[in-house]
C-alpha cells in the first residue's frame, strides 16, 4: 500500500478519469480507473481500496445506485462523490446514502486535495478507534468468573440479567467469596463499559477522609487540602461507582450518599457549588446490612435505594463441587505466571482441597494453590505441596454411604495384607460378597502381591 | 551538463524569464536557455471556462524539442486548468521531455494585493523546479520545505523553499528519457 492511499477514480468521461488519475498520483497516492459501475465493481472485487471518487451521472448504474454496491462489497470504502451539475437533491441523497462528502466538477484543487486528504484521515482516526476499544475491552475484561454449582449458575445469570440495566445492585458474601470480580463482570456487560469503573473500600477510610474520597474537595477546605480534588463519583464519568465494605460507613456519609443516589449531584467538600454527576452504584458488604438497620446502624432509606437488586454470592463450603475447578482454573494461571509446566492435581491432593473448610473462601483457595505451586515439581501438585491450616474435616464429610463403605472397605483389605479371606472375617461379610464389591470397585490386587 | 531550454508560450514577460532562466541553475544542475520561438496558445483555449488546457498545451510543445536539450518547460501567462480541475499551475509529462508552468495565479494582483515581482520571481521558480522534478519521476514530497510539497494555493508555494529535500534530490531521476 502506498503511504497516502489508494483511490478509485470512476468516471465514464476519459479526459476526467487521465487528468484526475495523473493529478492523485503525482500526490503520491495508487490510483485506480474505471469508467462504468462495472468495471469499478470488478475492480473492488480485484484489490482493496481506500477511498473511491464517484462521478454520480454515468451512463447505466449511476454513482449513487454504485456507491450502495460497493459498500455492500465493502462498508469501510470512503466514498466522494462528484456531479457537472450542483444538485442539492442528488447530494443529499448521496450523504444519506454513506458517502463522506460531495464536489462538484471542476473541482477545486486545493478542496479536493483537503477533502481526500481529510476522508482518509478521518478512516483511519475510526479504525484506530475501533482498535482501541477492542484493546480496552480486552485490558478491562473481567477476571473469569469460575464455577457450575447451581448457585453460581443464579449468580451468573443474575449478573447477565442487571449487567445491561443501569440499576444498583447490591452485592453480599463472605470475605473472599469473588463481589469485586462480580463488579467488573457487571461493569463489563454494561454500557458504560468505556467509562471508568471507580472503587473505593469504604472500610479502610475514616469518615472525613472517606467523603473526600467520595465527594472530592476544594483547595484549602481542610489542613492538607492544597489542591481541588474530585472525588470518586466525578472521576467515574460515565461509568461505575464500586463501594465496597459498604456496611461500615458512618451515618454521616450514608446520609450524603443517600442524596448523591437519589440526587445524582455532589458537593465537594468545602465547596457550594453543586455539581451533577452520571454514575452507575454498585455496592458490596460482608456484614449482614438488616442486622445493622435492626441495631440503628444503617440508614434503611439507604439499604432500599441500594438494595435495588441483590446478588448473594455463596460462600465455597456451600459449593465444594466447584473447587476442583476453581483449582485446576488457579493451577493454569499460575503455571502461566510462574512458568512452571504443572498440569495436574493429585487425586489425593484434590480428595484434601475438596475437604478443606475454606473459611477465607475463593481467596484463600487461590493463595493455597498459588503457595503450592511455588514449591511444586513438575508436572503435578501434590498433597504435600499444599499447607492446610485447618484441619481437613471428617473423612466421612459430605460422603456418600457408599463411598464410606468402600474407603472402609478398601483399608481393612490393606490393614490385612491384601487378603480377602481375612479382610471379609474383619468386616462381617462373606468372601463372595467382599469379591462382588472389590470387582465393582475396580481393585486390582498390588503389583508386589502379583510377582 | 544537462540542457533546460524555456520555451514562451503565449506573451511572456523576458524579464521574469530571464530571471528564471539565471535561477534554474542554482537549484538543479542543468544549464537554462530560453529559445527565441514562441508557442501559441490559442488552440488550447477554452471558450467559456476563459482557460487554456494545459494537457494540450504540452502536446503542442513536443514540436519545439530541439536535440540536446534534457528537458522543455513552458511558461505562459494565461491561466491553465485540466478537465476535472479548476485550474492548475503547471503540468508535467511524468518521466517525459516536457512541463509547462504558469505564473497567472502566482501574481499578487490575482488576489487583489500590489505587484511583487521578487516574489513573482520565487513563486515562478519554485513551481519551475517542482514540474521539472516531475519529469524526473518525482512524486510529492511530505516534507513541508521540500520544493516537491504539494501545493494548491500561492500561500503554500510561498510556505515551501525552493530545494529539493536529500531524499527528493536522492531519488530525482536523471537518467529519466
Amino acid at each position: 500500500m502506498s503511504a497516502q492511499g489508494r483511490l478509485l477514480i470512476v468516471d465514464d468521461e476519459l479526459s476526467v478519469r487521465d487528468s484526475l488519475g495523473k493529478w492523485f498520483r503525482e500526490e503520491g497516492y495508487d490510483i485506480g480507473i474505471a469508467e462504468s459501475a462495472s468495471e469499478a465493481l470488478t475492480r473492488m472485487a480485484e484489490s482493496h481500496w481506500d477511498l473511491a471518487l464517484l462521478d454520480i451521472k454515468m451512463h447505466g448504474t449511476d454513482g449513487i445506485e454504485l456507491q450502495r454496491r460497493l459498500h455492500e462489497i465493502d462498508p469501510d470504502l470512503v466514498v466522494i462523490m462528484m456531479t457537472g451539475y450542483a444538485s442539492v437533491d442528488t447530494a443529499v441523497t448521496a450523504l444519506k446514502n454513506g458517502a463522506y462528502d460531495y464536489v462538484s466538477k471542476p473541482l477545486d484543487p486545493d478542496e479536493i486535495a483537503h477533502i481526500v486528504k481529510k476522508a482518509l484521515a478521518h478512516r483511519e482516526t475510526e479504525k484506530e478507534n475501533l482498535r482501541l476499544r477492542e484493546t480496552v475491552a480486552e485490558i478491562t475484561r473481567p477476571q473469569e468468573l469460575v464455577g457450575q454449582s447451581p448457585a453460581m449458575k443464579k449468580v451468573f445469570e443474575a449478573v447477565q440479567t442487571v449487567g445491561p440495566t443501569d440499576a444498583t445492585v447490591l452485592i453480599t458474601g463472605e470475605s473472599g467469596t469473588g463481589k469485586e470480580l462480580v463488579v467488573q463482570a457487571i461493569h463489563a456487560a454494561s454500557v458504560r463499559r468505556f467509562h471508568p469503573l471507580v472503587a473505593i473500600h469504604c472500610g479502610a477510610l475514616t469518615e472525613t477522609l472517606l467523603e473526600s474520597e467520595l465527594f472530592g474537595h476544594e483547595k484549602g477546605s481542610f489542613t492538607g487540602a492544597l489542591y481541588r480534588k474530585k472525588g470518586k463519583f466525578e472521576l467515574a464519568e460515565g461509568g461505575t461507582v464500586f463501594l465496597d465494605e459498604i456496611g461500615d460507613i458512618s451515618l454521616k456519609t450514608q446520609t450524603d450518599l443517600l442524596r448523591v443516589l437519589q440526587e445524582r449531584e455532589i458537593t465537594r467538600v468545602g465547596g457550594n457549588q453543586v455539581i451533577k454527576v452520571d454514575f452507575r452504584c454498585v455496592a458490596a458488604t460482608n456484614k449482614d446490612l438488616e442486622k445493622l438497620i435492626e441495631e440503628g446502624k444503617f440508614r434503611p432509606d439507604l439499604y432500599y435505594r441500594l438494595n435495588v437488586f441483590h446478588i448473594e454470592l455463596p460462600a465455597l463450603r456451600e459449593r465444594r463441587e466447584d473447587i476442583p475447578l476453581l483449582a485446576h482454573h488457579f493451577m493454569r494461571k499460575f503455571a502461566q505466571s510462574m512458568n512452571k509446566r504443572i498440569s495436574r492435581i493429585s487425586p489425593a491432593a484434590m480428595e484434601q482441597l475438596v475437604r478443606q473448610p475454606w473459611q477465607g473462601n475463593v481467596r484463600e483457595l487461590e493463595n493455597a494453590v498459588e503457595r503450592a505451586m511455588v514449591v511444586a515439581q513438575e508436572p503435578e501438585l501434590k498433597e504435600q505441596d499444599f499447607f492446610f491450616k485447618a484441619p481437613p474435616l471428617p473423612s466421612s464429610g459430605g460422603r456418600s454411604l457408599e463411598e464410606i463403605e468402600r474407603a472402609h472397605i478398601l483399608q481393612v483389605l490393606e490393614q490385612c495384607g491384601e487378603n480377602q479371606s481375612r479382610a471379609a472375617e474383619v468386616l462381617g461379610i462373606d468372601r463372595v460378597t467382599l469379591y462382588h464389591k472389590l470387582k465393582r470397585y475396580g481393585w486390582s490386587r498390588s503389583a508386589v502381591e502379583n510377582r | 551538463m544537462k540542457r533546460v531550454q524555456l520555451l514562451p508560450i503565449g506573451k511572456v514577460d523576458a524579464e521574469l524569464l530571464g530571471g528564471l532562466a539565471a535561477l534554474v541553475p542554482d537549484i538543479l544542475p542543468v544549464q537554462c536557455e530560453v529559445l527565441p520561438e514562441v508557442l501559441d496558445p490559442a488552440p488550447a483555449f477554452h471558450g467559456e471556462r476563459l482557460q487554456y488546457h494545459s494537457s494540450e498545451l504540452l502536446r503542442y510543445m513536443a514540436r519545439f524539442l530541439r536535440p540536446g536539450a534534457w528537458r522543455l518547460l513552458g511558461v505562459t501567462a494565461v491561466d491553465l486548468y485540466i478537465p476535472i480541475l479548476t485550474y492548475v499551475f503547471g503540468e508535467a509529462q511524468l518521466e517525459g521531455p516536457c512541463a509547462i508552468v504558469s505564473y497567472h495565479r502566482l501574481r499578487q494582483e490575482a488576489y487583489g494585493l500590489p505587484a511583487d515581482e521578487d516574489l513573482l520571481l520565487d513563486r515562478l521558480l519554485k513551481e519551475s523546479v517542482h514540474e521539472l522534478a516531475h519529469t524526473g519521476s518525482l512524486l510529492h514530497c511530505e516534507d513541508y520545505q521540500c520544493v516537491m510539497s504539494p501545493s494548491h494555493g500561492a500561500e503554500q508555494i510561498d510556505l515551501k523553499g525552493s530545494r529539493l529535500c536529500a531524499a527528493c534530490f536522492r531519488r530525482l531521476n536523471w537518467a529519466a528519457p
